[in-house]
């Protein structure tokens, strides 16, 4: 048992340091952790209050500037209110909503995969077609048609998003599963009649893993840009919670008077996505260093 | 071949056949058409006769055979807000959607081909950090941002262009360049990569070692194989960009298909998003179509592997 601990704690260290010496991975690393850790931290950080304005300060420009940070940093909007602060929030509704629809799209299309690659046959033929298929329709049209009929509550929007994002694992994983599923530790497990649930469990699931994170990193930053979409559209988290791609929209109207409405929230969803994105390009030379993108 | 291809066209009419059906269950079953038709405070009566009017009043499985029957003829009925034909409304905002779509493509290829190729010759130096660090930064940009930002600094702060609208080559030039942007930070990426692979290969090893020039090399066996995978990737964009971008046509009040759906869901006139999406679909589906069969021409393996999941 100890020693297994060693090994992992080894290769952790050795994870840890290919990053801090990538440059773009650990600048996505940082970045993200900054607006995870905020968004996590929101409440306790003594910001004014994202919902409630302040009608007397509207529309103030930024404050920010080398002598300091300034009542209002990122300036007010129409209604008074704060937008650091309102970016902050909304940074908890957006990156919740993309958290979920990465992690319920993943587990589903991970098991997927595991069932097509594992059984094969015609289970396998009839769920890579479906995949297949999935693949040759405009997900984002119709994206937009089911929240728009189901109304956009944050399970609908969760859902939807997830069912946009399967797909890439399920192939990917079922590719993976495929290459193992001849080695030999899982053949003598077979030999010596082991639960096939035991096996997928311990002896696929375990090298199925890398590729499925490597996946889910750039799904999240998918996932980010389309909910801020469907946000933008109004067919988000409704008003009035903050999310990114409703401040944008809402922010559009006063656009030649108060340009910080509709600059600030776009720097967060680019940030965001460029710190994700330059995470996962990393996470996949790091675990596969013949693929690059 | 014959196989392969029968295959192929099989699922591309179940996978039309499936959104047609998702459509049909989302529109119908969850939105009672004569309630939104009528003033608010209607009588029953009037609901009613407007329901078996409508054929809402039979049972679900004959209306979802009449809508198949329909949907196949292209007559998803009369749009509720223009009261004409509601694929007629579609396929007149095609046009705006087909020069949107049309430019945009090409900006991004020939942007990003430049940029691709220049990343992929100058390995590992100055120009290729700069180049790729843009195209991480265009990919990571909300496309509507950019619009936003552009029509704030080229038709607000400069009031060089128009910031919306619809008739004139200026009114073109937002919209294709914000699309266009886009599409170029995906081919740019996916090129030079696709020519680093190449790079690697035996074929193109032996041409530098027979001592052929650079040049020949970086357009003969180079150039056209590291294009293949790009093709596929324009293909894919372009069905996505004809199927209207909903956002972008949004934030420049662009007249296309995209942002008639979004309108016709804002004021629920089903008919014309029912039609639109079965358009967008259909076009879609078969434009993958062709990907597909166009990339099992050129590669042998994918006809024998059934689609190319490996």
């Amino acid at each position: 048992m100890s020693e297994s601990r060693t090994v992992t704690r080894s290769m952790l260290h050795a994870f840890l340091a290919a990053l801090i010496r990538s440059k773009p991975g650990l600048a996505g690393a940082v970045i993200l952790t900054i607006f995870v850790l905020a968004a996590l931290l929101a409440p306790v950080l003594g910001l004014p209050d994202p919902v409630k304005g302040d009608l007397l300060a509207r529309l103030k420009p930024p404050t920010i500037s080398l002598s300091g940070f300034g009542a209002h940093p990122l300036g007010t909007d129409q209604l008074g209110r704060d937008i650091l602060s309102r970016i902050i929030y909304g940074g908890r509704v957006t990156l919740m909503i993309a958290a979920l629809s990465v992690l319920t799209g993943g587990v589903f299309g991970v098991v997927i995969g595991l069932i097509s690659g594992f059984f094969g046959g015609w289970v396998d033929r009839v769920l890579m077609r479906v995949v297949d298929m999935q693949l040759s329709v405009p997900l984002t049209i119709l994206a937009l048609l089911i929240i728009a009929s189901l109304g956009p509550a944050l399970h609908n929007l969760v859902m939807v998003l997830a069912l946009t994002s399967w797909v890439q694992y399920a192939r990917v994983v079922r590719g993976q599963v495929l290459a193992v599923k001849s080695r030999e530790y899982i053949q003598s497990a077979r030999a010596i009649a082991a639960h096939p649930l035991r096996i997928i469990f311990h002896h696929v699931l375990p090298n199925v893993m890398t590729p499925a994170i490597v996946v889910l990193t750039l799904e999240l930053a998918r996932i980010i840009l389309l909910e801020a979409g469907l946000s933008f559209l109004g067919l988000g988290i409704q008003p009035p919670d903050a999310a990114w791609g409703r401040m944008l929209a809402e922010g559009r109207t006063f656009m030649s008077t108060a340009w910080w409405l509709s600059v600030f929230p776009g720097v967060a969803i680019m940030l965001t996505v460029l710190s994700v994105n330059l995470l996962g390009d990393w996470l996949r030379d790091y675990f596969d260093p013949h693929l690059e993108g | 071949m014959p196989n392969y291809l029968l295959t192929r066209i099989g699922e591309s009419l179940l996978a039309i056949w499936g959104v047609v059906t998702i459509v049909f269950v989302v529109t119908r079953v969850l939105g009672d058409p004569a309630v939104l038709l009528l003033p608010i405070g209607s009588p029953a009566a009037a609901l009613a006769e407007l329901r078996s009017q409508l054929g809402l009043d039979q049972p679900i499985l004959t209306q979802y055979v009449h809508f198949l029957g329909q949907a196949v003829r292209g007559d998803f009925g009369n749009s509720y807000q223009y009261m004409r034909p509601a694929m007629s409304v579609v396929l007149e905002r095609m046009p705006a959607t087909l020069m949107l779509a049309g430019s945009a493509i090409i900006i991004g290829i020939v942007l990003g081909g430049i940029a691709g190729l220049l990343a992929a010759i100058k390995r590992n130096t100055f120009v290729e950090y700069i180049v790729m660090f843009l195209a991480l930064i265009g990919q990571a940009t909300p496309m509507f941002w950019l619009g936003i930002v552009m029509i704030m600094f080229f038709a607000v702060n400069l009031g060089w262009l128009p910031t919306g609208g619809y008739g004139s080559f200026s009114n073109l030039v937002l919209p294709a360049m914000t699309l266009g942007t886009f599409v170029a930070a995906s081919v740019t990426r996916l090129f030079r990569s696709s020519i680093l692979d190449v790079l690697r290969e035996e074929h193109v090893r032996t041409a530098r070692a027979k001592g052929l020039r650079p040049k020949t090399i970086y357009v003969w066996h180079i150039g056209r194989n590291a294009l293949i995978p790009v093709v596929t990737m324009v293909a894919i964009l372009t069905a996505e960009l004809l199927g209207g971008s909903a956002v972008a046509e949004t934030v420049f009040s662009w007249p296309g298909v995209g942002r008639l759906i979004v309108q016709s869901i804002e004021t629920q006139d089903f008919p014309v998003v029912q039609a639109a999406v079965c358009l967008v679909t259909t076009i879609f589906v078969f434009i993958n179509l062709l990907v597909d069969i166009g990339y099992s021409l050129l590669d042998p393996r994918i006809r024998s592997h059934g689609g190319g999941h490996e």
